[in-house]
């Protein structure tokens, strides 16, 4: 589980008080120091545990600093480029950056970088590439230009796969996006198409990537709000130009699209990812981490001040500008275990208990291998989390809408709760609360009163909890409205165990012929079938979910059957005794947390003609395995024991046959062997 | 040289319809490395394991015995006690049974030793746990513990002495010896493979000086115990059937634990990583050695020993505890009494069966056609099962014998000696009971009749041999030779010359002792070795002693020279085949060739021998096991290759073989099928998975 610890600003000197921000972070060969570059003219060595500055050096006025100061790990040297041409090269040391080593170079230069183990590297703007060493051996050799006219590097990085340095950066041009990928060491350069924006409106406002051993996990995070990734190889595969490269989804709504400021996206490592930028449109600037396995928000930091809308990433240091200052945030990604995904959510609710239970951990995460599922609870967690994070005291007057339900009729109430809903904002939770209780209130002093639709409204817009209307369940459950403790189940994070029983109890009870009248949400059931049809087509349509995955698999042939195999029960499902209506209800009570201590107590309730709930346990270990199943590491592991399991069977088969065999043979030489009792034989002994 | 000098006629009999009781208990003595066996007959056998696993003595059973647990006290005392409730003790060199005591609590399920060994503790039926002290002729009942709700059916007690575990019905108690109250009570799951059985039954309990108490119980668990706390530590759930019997090892690194389903488990002490000093129990290695239940196992320094209904013995070495590679380090499955059930006229053609309660006199058949090597002959006359003679009372029988003539019969109990002459007149046989046998012939552990069926000789269990005088239809005793003074060590084997001069006796460990009949007096003793006789005979015409030992060794002693023969000193010195000595069965059984003096006939369970003195003795180069029968070779090759030892490999598991006449052997055989078939059937269990 990953964790945000307490932030702490780096200098009190306001850095680069321009509002645009820094123009980089950068590591050094010390882990601890880093060299900060701001937009004018100044370039700083922190050091960050003690929180304090090194060494500072500014260029003359009049230049200014075109590139981010980097470190080259080999020499100790600092590196930074100013007025776009003109390269610096010092030490600690030096003091005037005037007096230090100089080259003026042939083109413009649009970013030096430099990485642990790799010799720098300078990136010129015309998108050719080369390294620091045989540059300054001749800075004035012509440098080629690879970009077309109007091209422009929007973002790149530089990695070292398996000692090969290798630089990616991306390239636009009248909103089209190109990924290029250069091995320095062959000077190959692929250039790709990315598809970037598929609907007309989203503009991609971040880059991040991480790379795997053939791939580029190339993040972007889109204005839509939500994270996408393209695959990049990094070895070309085939000699054709200019190939295109599709996004996927990765997760949905991470930021609001609608954000004033920028938004910025930077992988922590394989299966976390930090998001800078407002959750909504309305709340101020968040800092959130992500898992991207399993799809859900690990952490979040509000950062009231404002951001810069820039973030790097070094080891476990973020830094970020909030406000006017120079900010760390440490944070710590633990392994991506299920448990920890899925685990106790409900305690994660409280923010001081942060123990992490050790999980195993199934397999080091390799890459994206996406799952194919989407899961319901996953979904609640985001919801929850959203509107967690978008909880306001500020709670617009809703005096109007108390009042009419104090003494209006049921169809005024409506009307009246349409218009405030149609007002209502997530942040106004309280006050729904407060409607929910003035109905149910009225619905005590009065028994024929049941504003049922009124209450689903309610309960549609996700933002009720059983605390916040305590009331509501007790009474769908003495009206036995199967639909409403369905949706009580689905949105409510903290249905008591007591409730759960109580509505189990209703749904195994209540005759087919009352819920065949019963508008019971089959989504649950529905979307099982769904979700094999969307496996089994080729094309994969865009499932925008969270949770969802487009299953890119090579496994062949094993694969398939694996996938088929599922069709078997959903086959069966015809002559299934528990009706579609009441498994989806049935589904509601499985998809619920609960606790087992308290659970078990009531369980005890449930009358002996229902002892169906033998079966309901079976079902519940089922419901948990198919979520371990789920998930996409899972499928290797269990194709392989498929495999395993399926070479096994046909070992002791054969081995069952041999037996058999063998048996015949002894009976047959015992026949032969089978002399009788007595007999008189001839022996010579030689 | 005539070639075809071992062309013969065999009887091959199978009918001899013997099952071995099944083994109910082993009791290991790490002292004297000894292992008490007792079947559910009531019958208790001592092995001695540095004698290639000899079976040295043997108490004969008793109907209302059933023996249900065994155990070394006070160094090498025996003791038993069973279901009549009482508790025995054991004469090692008397081979009878001390004394009896009764515990006073019912039926006896468990009983063990004190760890210094001066106290025995019994768990009984009515659920009482009594503690006796050892005394040094008795026992003697010392107090009761806290008296637990059922029976109590398997004991341990703490090596420190202080506390003991007692498995119960349901549950596991552990007492304070010294208050003798019951301080936890764990209650052991009854769930079997998630179904509730009525009962979980916890066939034993081990407890280890960590105060880990290991049980096994009925639902197929293993399972550990902190005593401590009265906790429970770790579950292994080994078998869908009962887990029977458990023994761990003296060091507790390693127990084994013996299963309904014919398993028996291996169970180390390892550390969990290779460098840490944290240790767990880990499973490491199943045996499937038996085919039933595995009643009781024990586990000695270097071998995990089991048995159980399927009656075998099986001693199965720890590979990594033994140093030496040699044969000792085999597997070795005991199922057959190391001493001679049947008994054979030779004059008559008849065979004598000794069953744990009855005899059975056959004749053999007979054929007047002729064959080459392998043929079976058409019978002219099938065998004949003639008499089946039961004994009275509940007591087994020990040793039987018929004399040579076929008249008469003589078979001895624990206490008495029964003697019947039988009258052939034609078809018809007539049995008469010799009455009024004197009164110092109590109890006989081995008779002998003299070739010319006149005398009796009987070798009493205190030591002593008589010599009867059969006369028609009376006796008369003509002599007793007392034991050698300050021994009392029982004389098991007996062997007497054609001639009648000379009786040669041997107990378990002394030397041989050769009587001379004529003048009644101890003629000499043939130095003692290191091994017990196996089997004993003297040669007719030579008066050489043949005598054969545990270690497959056979000695030939001259009885008129007192010495070792010039052929036997000749064998020392070149030493047996390798392939000889490996063999794991003693010989049971030597005889000789009326025409061929120079002829040794020997067997053991899994061959047959003719030992031809006049050839070179193999050397380790040559082949032993000759292959077969050469067709096409010269006489000359055949001279060259041929060697003392002639060898057939046919007839197994082979209880007994002799020679009727120069061209006639008797071989009986009781193939393992047939004992199988006559067991209950196994607990079904699949080989190879799905």
């Amino acid at each position: 589980m990953a964790a945000l610890e307490e932030e702490f600003t780096l200098s009190a000197v306001t850095l680069g008080a321009r509002p645009d921000g820094l123009l980089g972070v950068e590591q050094t060969d010390r882990t601890d120091h880093f060299l900060v570059t701001d937009r004018s003219r100044t370039v700083i060595l922190y050091k960050v545990s003690d929180q304090k500055p090194l060494g500072s050096w500014s260029v003359k006025q009049g230049q200014i600093i075109t590139c981010p100061a980097v470190c080259n790990f080999q020499t100790g040297e600092h590196i930074v480029v100013h007025d776009d041409k003109v390269l610096r090269i010092w030490n600690n040391e030096d003091v005037n950056l005037d007096k230090v080593f100089k080259a003026t170079l042939s083109a413009e230069v649009h970013r030096v970088h430099s990485v642990q183990g790799a010799e720098p590297v300078v990136l010129f703007r015309g998108g050719a590439a080369r390294g620091l060493e045989a540059l300054l051996a001749e800075p004035q050799q012509k440098i080629e230009t690879v970009l077309s006219d109007g091209e422009v590097i929007k973002w790149t990085k530089f990695f070292v796969v398996f000692r090969h340095p290798v630089i990616v950066f991306i390239t636009e041009k009248d909103g089209n996006h190109f990924a290029y990928v250069q091995m320095l060491h062959s000077r190959n350069l692929s250039k790709y198409t990315l598809l970037l924006e598929q609907e007309e409106k989203s503009v991609t406002r971040s880059f991040t990537a991480s790379v795997d051993r053939k791939f580029i996990s190339l993040m972007t995070l889109s204005s839509d709000g939500c994270v996408y990734e393209t695959l990049i190889p990094i070895y070309p595969s085939d000699t054709e130009k200019n190939q295109r490269l599709v996004r996927s989804p990765l997760l949905k709504a991470v930021v609001s699209g609608a954000a004033p400021n920028g938004v910025t996206l930077a992988a922590l490592d394989p299966d976390h990812v930090a998001v800078l930028g407002a959750p909504l449109p309305s709340s101020k600037e968040c800092l959130s981490i992500w898992n991207t396995k399993f799809q859900t928000l690990q952490t979040s930091k509000e950062l009231p001040q404002g951001t810069s809308g820039q973030l790097w990433c070094y080891g476990e240091h973020l830094f970020l500008l909030h406000g006017k200052c120079l900010t760390v945030v440490p944070c710590r990604c633990g392994a991506s275990s299920l448990a920890g995904a899925l685990g106790k959510l409900r305690r994660a609710q409280d923010p001081g208990s942060q123990t992490m239970p050790h999980f195993v951990n199934w397999e080091v995460a390799q890459g994206c291998e996406p799952g194919a599922q989407k899961s319901e609870q996953l979904r609640r967690i985001l919801r929850r989390k959203k509107s967690e994070v978008s909880l306001q005291p500020e709670v617009p007057a809703s005096e109007q809408l108390l009042s009419t339900i104090k003494n209006g009729s049921e169809k005024h109430i409506e009307v009246e709760l349409r218009k405030f809903l149609a007002k209502w904002t997530p942040d106004s939770h309280a006050v729904l609360g407060d409607v929910v209780a003035a109905l149910l209130g009225r619905g005590e002093a009065e028994p024929s009163f049941y504003p049922r639709s009124c209450l689903m409204q309610l309960l549609q817009t996700h933002a009720l909890s059983h605390s916040l209307c305590p009331g509501l369940m007790d009474t769908a459950l003495a009206k036995a409205d199967v639909q409403m403790l369905q949706l009580c189940l689905r949105h409510f994070p903290d249905v008591p165990e007591s409730l759960t029983c109580a509505c189990l109890k209703i749904f195994l009870s209540i005759g087919d012929d009352s819920l065949q009248g019963a508008h019971v949400s089959m989504e649950s059931v529905c979307e099982h079938s769904s979700s094999e049809q969307d496996e089994s087509t080729e094309e994969q349509p865009e499932i925008l979910r969270n949770g969802f995955s487009p299953g890119d698999s090579n496994c062949g042939t094993c694969e398939q059957e694996l996938r088929e195999e599922p069709q078997g029960p959903a086959a069966e499902a015809a002559s299934c005794p528990v009706t579609p209506k009441r498994a989806a209800l049935l589904n509601g009570i499985l998809g619920s947390a609960y606790s087992e201590t308290f659970l078990l107590p009531h369980l005890k309730d449930i009358p002996a003609q229902h002892v169906t709930i033998m079966d309901w346990i079976c079902l519940l270990l089922d419901a948990n395995f198919t979520v371990v199943l789920m998930i996409p590491e899972a499928k290797r592991l269990l194709i392989n024991l498929y495999k395993f399991v399926k070479s096994q069977i046909s070992v002791y088969s054969e081995l069952n046959k041999i037996e058999v065999s063998f048996r015949e043979l002894q009976k047959l030489n015992q026949e032969k062997n089978n002399r009788g009792l007595y007999s008189i034989e001839v022996l010579e002994l030689f | 040289m005539n070639l075809r000098m071992g062309e013969f006629k065999v009887h091959r009999v199978r009918f001899f319809n013997y099952v071995p009781p099944g083994i109910r208990c082993v009791a290991y003595n790490n002292q004297s490395n000894r292992l008490a066996v007792s079947r559910t007959d009531g019958t208790v056998e001592i092995y001695n394991l540095s004698a290639n696993y000899f079976q040295e003595k043997f108490f004969p059973g008793h109907e209302s015995r059933a023996t249900e647990a065994l155990c070394w006290a006070e160094g090498q005392r025996l003791f038993s006690a069973g279901l009549n409730g009482e508790i025995l003790e054991y004469d090692l060199q008397a081979l009878n049974i001390k004394y009896a005591m009764d515990a006073f609590g019912g039926p006896i399920w468990s009983m063990i030793a004190s760890p210094s060994g001066s106290q025995l503790l019994v768990g009984c039926e009515d659920g009482s746990v009594k503690l006796f002290q050892i005394t040094p002729d008795k026992i003697q009942f010392e107090r009761n513990f806290d008296r637990q709700k059922s029976r109590i059916l398997s004991l341990s007690w703490h090596p420190s002495g202080t506390h003991i575990a007692a498995g119960s019905i349901d549950y596991i108690s552990v007492f304070d010896v010294k208050s003798g109250s019951a301080i936890h009570k764990m209650i052991v799951d009854r769930q079997y493979m998630g179904v509730s059985k009525r009962k979980c039954i916890v066939w034993g309990v081990a407890f280890l000086s960590d105060g880990t108490v290991i049980s096994v119980d009925s639902a197929g668990k293993v399972q550990f115990w902190d005593s401590a706390t009265g906790t429970l530590v770790k579950s292994h759930l080994v078998a869908n059937a009962d887990v029977q019997s458990i023994a761990v090892a003296d060091q507790e690194d390693s127990f084994v634990v013996g299963t309904a389903e014919g398993t028996v488990f291996h169970f180390q002490l390892v550390s969990v990583t290779s460098n840490s000093t944290e240790k767990q129990w880990v499973r490491t290695k199943p045996f499937q050695h038996h085919t039933h239940d595995v009643r009781t196992v024990a586990h000695s320094p270097t071998a995990l020993i089991s048995g159980g209904t399927d009656t075998h013995l099986v001693i199965r070495p720890l590979m990594e505890k033994v140093e030496v590679k040699n044969y000792d380090a085999a597997l070795r499955k005991i199922t057959f009494p190391h001493r001679r059930l049947i008994s054979c006229s030779k004059k008559r053609q008849l065979l004598l069966f000794q069953f744990a309660h009855h005899l059975e006199l056959w004749r053999l058949g007979s054929t007047v056609a002729t064959g080459k090597n392998g043929d079976t002959l058409p019978l002219s006359k099938n065998a004949d099962h003639l008499l089946h003679l039961k004994t009275k009372g509940p007591e087994n029988i020990i040793c039987s014998s018929i004399s040579p003539c076929g008249s008469w019969i003589a078979y001895s109990t624990a206490s008495r000696v029964f003697l019947y002459r039988l009258n052939y007149e034609h078809d018809n046989i007539s049995l008469q009971r010799v009455s009024k046998m004197p009164a110092f012939l109590r109890s006989a552990l081995q008779i002998l009749f003299s070739e010319d069926s006149a005398k009796l000789f009987v070798a009493s269990n205190q030591g002593s041999l008589h010599i009867i005088q059969l006369l028609e239809g009376s006796f008369k005793h003509l002599h007793t030779f007392q034991p050698q003074s300050g021994t009392v060590e029982a004389m098991c084997l007996l062997a007497v010359s054609p001639d009648g001069n000379w009786l040669a006796a041997s107990g378990t460990s002394a030397g041989v002792h050769v009587y001379n009949v004529k003048h009644l007096k101890l003629h000499c003793t043939v130095p003692a070795y290191n091994f017990p006789v196996t089997a004993l005979a003297i040669a007719p015409n030579t008066n050489n002693l043949v005598i054969a030992h545990s270690d497959q060794q056979v000695f030939e002693y001259s009885i008129p020279d007192k010495q070792y023969t010039e052929w036997s000193r000749n064998v020392q010195k070149q030493g047996f085949h390798h392939l000889w000595l490996q063999r794991d069965t003693p010989i049971t059984h030597i005889s000789f060739h009326p025409k061929r003096p120079m002829h040794i006939l020997l067997h053991d369970a899994y061959m047959f021998c003719i030992i031809d003195k006049s050839l070179p003795l193999p050397n380790d180069k040559t082949v032993l096991y000759n292959p077969l029968p050469p067709t096409n070779e010269s006489d000359v090759f055949r001279r060259r290759t041929a060697h003392a030892f002639k060898i057939s490999k046919i007839y197994k598991p082979l209880l007994f073989m002799d020679l009727l006449d120069e061209r006639t052997l008797v071989a009986v055989e009781r193939p393992l099928d047939d004992i199988i078939a006559q067991l209950p059937p196994p607990i079904k269990k699949k080989k190879f998975g799905t």
